[in-house]
């Protein structure tokens, strides 16, 4: 008799851009990010896996991998899971081999490498709408009559063969799994004839595949035009963090100041108004209004990981990237940080070289992350006039673009003195599969922003919120003296610490309130704003709260100053959860220190000479 | 009749066939996965695209996928086409 499994862990495991995620979101209704290139998931996510017969299955989403021999940081993550080796796991009960039903030659065998360690599998044959499509028939009952495994055919994306499986599974999972046969080992060109018998045998028509994905392809990948088509899109995406998030941003900004009018109107003067008025509302509401910004930015990033182009974009880039001791597959986790430096150097996992995804990780924070966008806009805001260059381009999004391409040709300048010194070691080649290209779905892209939005509105709630009523606080008291003769705020606890940074940052232009912004910009850079946002607010009359901090910036500090501090946040480290997960991913203090003290120095000296060069020449 | 050849010397369009991979001539962690990404002695493939500047990387198909490498990799394939 067999004893049935109370609560059975079940792995999804299959090459990359089978569609594990896609599955595994359909299956749990979770909302994992899902993307079209290898190395989206990087880490094992676990969901409940309601079953027919009321058991709650544990579903593990891991890493694609193309075998049980890891290459990788994040492709061994999956070994582990399967084998049973993961620290405070609970054994696999049974696996899900999810195979892209356009590639079975090559997924096939990774499923007879899996078949071979004895645990209960079922094959999930996922895309088979495109298979369809391509007039591919594949017979899947022969499948599994070859195989000895239930096969069933799936569409992750639209919710297809969900029901089946879910039924298999609870069919399969009776008994406690067997132990895990012997090794793993096997002839990889042995298991690959065999998967392509198997697969000519299985499929009964052979469509032309992936002709409109290959006519793409003569476009992305042409000598010429790619690399232009590139660098539009690029082009276009900073472009439209500034035009098309205009309007948004005014409305935010507009809901902003009346709060701080209604407030200050409503409320006694006091303590209790500045902290609402200009702690929180000065503070905060400064950042909240790049929610649009970020959105935009996001919505571009999404789209690119989610449609194939970002193997696109390594492969034109890979040239480059050898120049400076890297491959083209380091370029990924760098368009990511684009984004966000954090989910950038996780992605780094997918690099099989210590050296190079050490580098990797030492220079993602070079790449113009989605915090520093507030502190650019504010500047550039100010200080840049809006008026078009060439009748259609912006003259603020085409500083901003400028930004991004200085902090990128840093972070080359960067990984290649690091190649030569501290990461010093051979390259490894550039070999990566390029999936075929999809449309983004929508409900993945929405899910995406939504996500984002929470978050960003969180860390605004948060530690934005946390670190700006602590600064204001210590911008507040202790209150000058009576009789004094200098602003109030240079008699406070900030006051003074922005007084005594001030020696070490007037070299290169900055004033003290910019010095002690930099400090609280240590818990997130967007604090940095949020803190000069509070300091003027606290310096100014109720009247000079209408006009914001872009009038405010404009009326003190000089342009050199300014463009000095867009200079030091293109290279500026302030950032805790950079270190942190740095940390993490080198396992030690090391290689973060290395990182702060490398980056200062090289925004110190971006940012002096900028002051210095604009001194002498405007 | 068929003559052994290159990846990188194939014409746009041209099926060739692996006729001999070189595993001496790379580390043994690379040649499996070169095999785990269907490079395999007789099976089909087709130079799709050369990189800007210079022709390196390749973009390979290779059976049903497609697989950049780069041109000092792909010189350990040996192909041939019916020619």
């Amino acid at each position: 008799m067999t004893v049935a499994i109370a609560q059975p862990v079940v792995a999804l495991v299959g090459n990359p851009n089978a569609g594990k995620t896609s599955l595994f979101n359909a299956l749990t209704g979770s909302r994992q990010k899902v993307g079209n290139y290898p190395g989206v998931t990087v880490e094992r996510k676990a969901g409940k896996l309601p079953l027919p017969d009321g058991r709650i299955a544990d579903l593990i989403d891991l890493p694609g991998t193309y075998s049980l021999t890891p290459r990788s940081p994040d492709e061994a993550v999956t070994r582990d899971a399967v084998l049973g080796h993961l620290q405070g796991e609970r054994r696999l009960d049974a696996i899900v081999a999810v195979i892209d039903a356009t590639n079975l030659r090559n997924h096939l065998r990774f499923v007879l490498e899996l078949r071979r360690l004895g645990l209960p599998m079922i094959v999930a044959l996922n895309m088979v709408d495109l298979a369809e499509r391509d007039g591919t028939k594949i017979d899947a009952a022969a499948l599994a009559e070859i195989l000895g495994v239930p096969v069933i055919a799936t569409v992750a994306v639209r919710r297809r063969g969900l029901v089946e499986l879910g039924a298999q599974l609870a069919a399969t999972l009776t008994g406690p799994a067997p132990a895990i046969a012997a090794s793993p080992e096997a002839d990889v060109r042995l298991l690959q004839r065999e998967a392509r018998m198997i697969a000519n045998t299985v499929t009964l028509a052979q469509g032309a595949q992936r002709r409109w994905s290959q006519r793409l392809d003569r476009l992305a990948l042409h000598p010429v035009l790619g690399p232009l088509l590139l660098g539009l899109l690029l082009f276009c995406m900073f472009q439209a963090v500034y035009a098309a998030a205009k309007a948004p941003m005014g409305w935010l900004a507009g809901l902003v100041t009346q709060a701080q009018d209604a407030l200050g109107a409503g409320m006694a003067a006091g303590p209790w108004r500045s902290l609402l008025v200009d702690g929180v509302l000065g503070g905060v509401g400064a950042v909240v209004v790049f929610l649009p910004q970020i959105l935009i930015l996001f919505f571009f990033i999404l789209c690119l990981e989610q449609s194939g182009y970002m193997v696109r974009a390594a492969f034109l880039m890979d040239r480059l990237m050898a120049r400076v001791g890297l491959n083209g597959r380091a370029f990924i986790p760098l368009i990511s940080s684009f984004a966000c430096a954090v989910p950038g150097i996780m992605a780094t996992r997918t690099i099989d070289s210590p050296n190079d995804r050490l580098t990797t990780i030492l220079i993602a924070p070079l790449m113009t992350c989605s915090a520093r966008l507030p502190v650019y806009a504010v500047i550039i805001g100010a200080f840049i006039p809006d008026r078009p260059v060439l009748g259609v381009l912006g003259l603020q999004g085409l500083v901003l673009f400028a930004l991004y391409i200085v902090g990128v040709l840093g972070a080359l300048v960067a990984a290649w003195a690091l190649r030569h010194s501290v990461t010093k070691g051979a390259s490894p080649t550039f070999l990566m599969e390029m999936p075929k290209y999809q449309w983004p779905a929508p409900r993945d892209i929405g899910i995406g922003l939504y996500q984002r939005a929470k978050a960003f509105i969180s860390r605004a709630g948060g530690i934005i919120l946390i670190s700006t009523v602590a600064l204001w606080a210590m911008a507040t008291w202790p209150k000058p003296p009576v009789g004094a003769d200098r602003p109030a705020l240079e008699y406070s606890i900030a006051g003074q610490i922005g007084l005594a940074l001030e020696p070490v940052f007037r070299p290169i232009g900055f004033n003290k309130e910019i010095a002690l912004a930099l400090v609280p910009g240590m818990a997130a850079r967007e604090v940095a704003v949020a803190a000069l946002g509070t300091v003027y607010s606290l310096q100014g009359t109720d009247a000079d709260h209408a006009e914001g901090l872009i009038e405010r910036l404009r009326g003190t500090w000089p342009l050199p100053t300014a463009l000095a501090f867009l200079a030091w946040f293109v290279f500026a480290p302030q950032c805790i959860s950079t270190l942190a997960v740095t940390r993490r991913e080198t396992g030690g203090w090391k290689w973060p220190a290395f990182m702060f003290a490398y980056l200062f120095a090289a925004a110190y000296v971006a940012a002096g000479l900028t002051y210095w060069t604009a001194r002498a020449l405007l | 009749m068929s003559t052994p050849h290159l990846i990188e010397r194939l014409r746009p369009g041209e099926v060739a066939v692996i006729a001999a991979i070189d595993r001496a001539g790379l580390d043994p962690q690379t040649a499996e996965r070169l095999h785990e990404l269907g490079f395999d002695e007789g099976v089909d493939v087709e130079l799709l695209h050369r990189a800007p500047f210079g022709g390196d990387p390749l973009a390979v198909r290779v059976g049903n996928m497609v697989v950049a490498l780069r041109c000092q990799m792909a010189r350990l394939i040996e192909v041939e086409t019916a020619a």
